[in-house]
């Protein structure tokens, strides 16, 4: 399988104070990295392409560290989602492909996190935006924890590329209100309570 | 503090190869950025000086956020540039007042020296819209490797009451620039200019 050829990493970190209500003791933080890298099978029809998950990984291991080393560790992580924005030359299936060395990756570095990994993924043109979703890493029903982050890059994805996202967070919405189960309620065993 | 933030977020970009050829090391760029509460947002107010107040504080914060987020010492930077977004409550002139009188010597701290004028824009906008951040050399203006712009936008800011305030740096000029003019390697850096 061909190599991964990265030509671009975007790193974003927002910490978030307030959103009109009451100032938050610990800012919650959200952090995305968006590597650009091109796609090998743009073009044309390639019936084979799982090879390419496996070159995919070390990629995948490089984002999570970079994102948690961003963000404070693994004992801060609370929620995580992933992404892929396919340029023009490709198919959605291509970002298919980032499933399992983007979602396995971020779960490998947190050591506990059972809860399946939310994603989105499109194909768009180059300066397209994708809002990448996130649920809390332990128990995908928690409410507080369902949010998203807006990921791009004005320069990509080419058509000859793809951009590949992970995102974490350190905590719940900063004002989250609207009840459900609760991060202090969960069991945690099942990945969805 | 003077200022009220809402948000702040950081922005690296590292550009790893560009049309087939690697870029060794890596360019890099920062941006960060604050959202805060426009004091002035709805009325006419002559007296600016608060906002002038602001821009020293986030001259200085998010100077050392781009420093501390591209993992340099102060005198590693190589360029910079100033921009502020103003919700639709405000007035272009609330951006002026933030980014002109004193944002600049704090940022100049955050970067060691600082000699060229910082590169600024500014517009009045909505929730996502982009703000183009322009780039020049630090200490010399003329430098052209070093004139570049970094994007930012934020999908929930600027609220109508809020103004968006950004600072960017970087370790590095273009990836691949080949146009002539100044160089880095010519450039005395004590006029501003050459």
């Amino acid at each position: 399988m061909p190599d991964v050829i990265l030509r671009k990493t975007i790193t974003t970190c927002e910490e978030i104070f307030h959103e009109g209500g009451p100032v938050a003791e610990t800012p919650q933080k959200r952090g995305a990295i968006l590597s650009i890298i091109a796609n090998p099978f743009a073009g044309r029809y390639e019936p084979d392409i799982q090879g390419f998950m496996e070159d995919l990984k070390p990629l995948g291991l490089s984002m999570a560290q970079q994102l948690l080393d961003m963000l404070g560790g693994p004992d801060a992580i609370q929620g995580y989602g992933k992404g892929a924005l396919i340029g023009e030359g490709g198919e959605l299936e291509h970002g298919a492909l980032w499933h399992a060395p983007g979602g396995y990756a971020m779960r490998q570095l947190l050591g506990t996190a059972n809860a399946i990994v939310p994603s989105a993924k499109k194909v768009g043109g180059v300066g397209a935006r994708l809002d990448v979703p996130i649920t809390h890493i332990n128990a995908a029903y928690v409410r507080s924890h369902f949010d998203s982050m807006e990921v791009g890059c004005n320069d990509a994805p080419r058509a000859g590329e793809i951009a590949l996202a992970l995102v974490m967070t350190t905590g719940a919405r900063v004002h989250s209100r609207s009840g459900g189960l609760e991060a202090r309620d969960i069991k945690g065993e099942d990945g969805l309570r | 503090m003077k200022a009220k933030i809402r948000k702040i977020a950081v922005n690296i970009e590292e550009t790893h190869s560009e049309m087939g050829r690697a870029i060794s090391p890596p360019t890099r760029k920062a941006v960060a950025v604050a959202v805060i509460e426009n004091p002035f947002a709805g009325v006419y107010q002559e007296d600016l000086s608060d906002l002038m107040e602001i821009g020293a504080e986030l001259g200085g914060l998010l100077g050392d956020k781009c420093v501390a987020a591209l993992g340099i010492t102060p005198e590693q930077a190589e360029s910079y540039g100033k921009s502020a977004m103003v919700g639709e409550k405000g007035e272009l002139e609330h951006a002026a007042a933030i980014l002109h009188p004193k944002l600049g010597a704090p940022l100049r701290k955050a970067v060691e020296k600082g000699a060229a004028l910082v590169a600024s824009s500014k517009k009045m906008g909505s929730p996502g819209q982009v703000l183009d951040v322009p780039l020049g050399h630090k200490d010399a203006a003329y430098v052209r490797s070093h004139f570049d712009g970094i994007e930012v936008r934020l999908n929930d800011a600027p609220r109508a009451g809020e103004i968006m305030v950004a600072v960017a740096v970087t370790d590095s000029g273009r990836p691949l620039p080949r146009v002539g003019g100044l160089t880095t390697d010519q450039a005395i850096g004590t006029d501003g200019l050459r």
